[in-house]
């Protein structure tokens, strides 16, 4: 019979969302929670405006200014005129529309992927977009979460649903010991060197295994942040007892009994025993260590202690001529080890790598010791809940010792669009998740790497493998 | 929002034989500052375009050689960030399709969502359209929505995939919106049984 037949966990939660199927057209996809931040609403609110139309249900959005906001002297007024008009213009529309707004100097602003989580406003089971492409980390919690244009941000707006194909399935099984330095980032930069930033195109994944059981909260959000770096158009992780004790609690989570009736539902979210992939992919976490990225996308990795690829090791004639323009942008020669590169800049943010757990990591490799004097460091929380905490535990201070500049939350170097560039030329270890040309700043470069190969370059002034600091 | 009607276009075509061109490529981030959708393409691959000082560079979009309204490019064309600006771009550029012989997903979804049609055919055919550009950049493509191909002055011909949806939408200049709002009704209920 069809109703038995055993369903992944991704199939469950969207056919829970359909509310129209027609063959030949894509399905109507009930929306659960939208978020929304400056840079891909303005003209979303234009269309509404033209049509003549309000917010289908208001409740459902949350908004939040993130993308370029500036991270030091967040009471003044932006400086920058583009940027500044964009945070008044979502004002205005979130004023005019009715919408929920953590602007900035609310105690809950930030990165729209950092706040999601910690105000308890992402559950498993749900259905969640946003017009930014790492929507994909709310998959954490297992919920289907994924980027959209702002044509759909328009749609969700104007009917709380969007049209949809469904994705093939894919799924990731990663099981074993972590080695020592190694943490969640280098996880998915491993996966992302082995099946390319092309990989996963088409696929919703979903990641397994005993190595992801035993991650926390915050770690597996890191991992299906960069779900859209193999080209998938998400990842989820099936929620457990990690998922309901990091819920609870959380400001808009739901409370007391509430809260123990959906957990027992929650329970209820995972893949049947037999349900069929389209595709498995296994890993073994002992063959994983720190990785860094050398090229301009995020497929471009390898361990720390390898050497770069040369033209002959690679296969594929398009990812030879990569490599070439690659290097060539990155001032790198084929061949060579990248242990030892001195760089300039370290960037320790974004919402891959910008929620407590990854300030307290830096913190505790950094405590007492001084960065490297021609390197500039930043960080910058995710989220005004996480600066808060931060400061309460002192990280701050740590911060301040080690000439670290902790500065406020927002995107900031993750993409150059803010005040916070990596100049021309420069280069940046940074714990974001892009490095595609000129992510940083015009002609800037970027090492991608984990929060603790990110404090080691700080420190040392250099790339470096963090075993031997450990 | 009632479209131009787009059933068969005939047009010469500027080459792009780039693989792997992503979306900061495309429109640099730099750029997606506007609240309007309009004016993007002054942007479109501006730092392939234009030195940090406004200089013209040697890119295709700058030589007079090469003009029409169907960009052909490498593969994997529109990887990287979700930004619709770059359809937008692409759009207000004057580009009506893009060929290449693979799309990023997003961007697929984007750039059909902006009245620009990508094409997609085989690895073959794309380098036969660039060698056809390279012989004449004049040469005529033609791009038939109805019986989905695409075709060169040489009569060469390639069939493409689009789906029926959005090929109803295309040729008749609707947009997504005026689908959902017809089914206002059956989400509202939805909402209630399910909020
Ligand atoms: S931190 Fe970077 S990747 Fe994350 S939402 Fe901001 S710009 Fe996008």
């Amino acid at each position: 019979m069809m109703a038995n037949k055993p369903k992944t966990l991704f199939d469950k939660i969207w056919d829970k969302h359909v509310v129209k199927s027609q063959v030949g057209y894509p399905d109507v996809i009930f929306i659960d929670r939208h978020f929304i931040h400056e840079v891909t609403s303005p003209q979303a609110f234009d269309g509404l405006r033209k049509r003549g139309i309000q917010v289908f249900n208001r409740q459902r959005t949350t908004a939040t200014a993130d993308h370029n906001v500036p991270t030091k002297d967040q009471h003044l007024p932006i400086k920058e005129a583009l940027s500044r008009h964009q945070v008044e213009t979502l004002r205005k529309n979130c004023q005019e529309f009715g919408l929920e707004l953590y602007d900035l100097g609310h105690p809950f602003q930030g990165i729209v992927h950092i706040i999601g989580p910690e105000l308890g406003l992402t559950l498993p089971g749900m259905t969640i977009v946003c017009g930014d492409s790492h929507t994909s980390t709310h998959g954490a919690f297992g919920n289907i979460a994924f980027g959209i244009g702002t044509s759909e941000v328009e749609q969700v707006l104007a009917t709380q649903c969007i049209l949809q194909y469904k994705p093939k399935r894919m799924k990731i099984e990663i099981n074993g010991k972590l080695g020592k330095g190694v943490v969640s980032k280098d996880i998915i930069l491993y996966i992302i060197s082995k099946i390319s930033a092309s990989g996963a195109t088409g696929y919703f994944v979903e990641y397994a295994g005993d190595t992801i059981r035993n991650l926390s909260m915050e770690a597996r959000m890191t991992i299906c942040n960069m779900s859209i770096e193999m080209g998938a158009r998400g990842g989820l992780i099936a929620p457990d007892e990690t998922t309901f004790a990091y819920i609870k609690g959380r400001k808009f989570a739901p409370q007391g009994a509430d809260f123990e009736r959906l957990v027992e539902e929650w329970k209820a979210l995972k893949t049947d025993e037999d349900a069929e992939f389209d595709r498995v992919l296994t890993f073994q976490a002992e063959d994983i260590a720190p990785m860094i990225t050398y090229g301009t996308n995020p497929g471009m990795g390898i361990k720390i202690t390898d050497r770069i690829p040369t033209q002959a090791e690679l296969q594929d004639i398009s990812e030879q001529n990569s490599l070439t323009k690659s290097l060539a942008y990155m001032g790198l020669e084929a061949g060579l080890p990248l242990l030892g590169k001195a760089i300039d800049y370290v960037f320790i943010g974004s919402c891959t790598n910008a929620r407590i757990e990854d300030l307290r990591l830096v913190a505790d490799f950094v405590k007492g010791k001084q960065k490297a004097e021609n390197v500039e460091v930043w960080v910058i929380p995710g989220s005004k809940q996480v600066e808060k905490q931060a400061i309460a535990e002192g990280l701050d201070k740590i911060f301040a010792e080690a000439g670290f500049e902790l500065r406020s939350p927002g995107c900031s170097a993750c993409l150059g669009m803010n005040e916070d560039k990596v100049p021309a030329g420069k280069y940046c270890v940074s714990t974001s998740n892009r490095n595609f040309e000129g992510r940083q700043g015009p002609q800037s470069r970027t090492f991608l790497a984990s929060p603790l190969t990110a404090a080691v370059a700080a420190i040392t002034g250099k790339v470096g493998d963090v075993r031997e600091f450990i | 929002m009632a479209k131009d009607k787009f059933v068969i276009l005939k047009s010469s075509a500027v080459p792009l034989p780039i693989e792997n061109v992503d979306t900061d490529q495309i429109i640099p981030a730099r750029f997606l500052k506007a609240t309007t959708r309009e004016g993007f393409g002054e942007n479109l691959f501006r730092d392939w375009r234009y030195t940090p000082d406004n200089q013209p560079k040697d890119f295709v979009l700058n030589n007079s050689t090469y003009s029409g309204k169907i960009l052909v490019a490498g593969k994997n064309f529109g990887c990287g960030s979700s930004r619709e600006h770059a359809a937008w771009a692409l759009h207000d550029f004057g580009f009506k399709v893009v060929v290449s012989s693979f799309f990023a997903d997003i961007f697929k979804g984007n750039a059909l969502n902006n009245s620009v049609l990508p094409v997609v055919v085989s690895e073959s055919f794309l380098q036969t359209i660039f060698t056809e550009i390279e012989k004449n950049p004049q040469t005529e493509i033609t791009v038939d929505i109805e019986n989905q191909t695409i075709s060169l002055a040489n009569g060469q011909s390639e069939t493409f995939e689009i789906n029926a949806y959005k090929k109803t939408c295309l040729m008749n200049g609707y947009d997504d919106i005026d689908y959902l709002l017809s089914l206002n009704e059956e989400i509202r209920a939805f909402d209630l049984v399910n909020s």
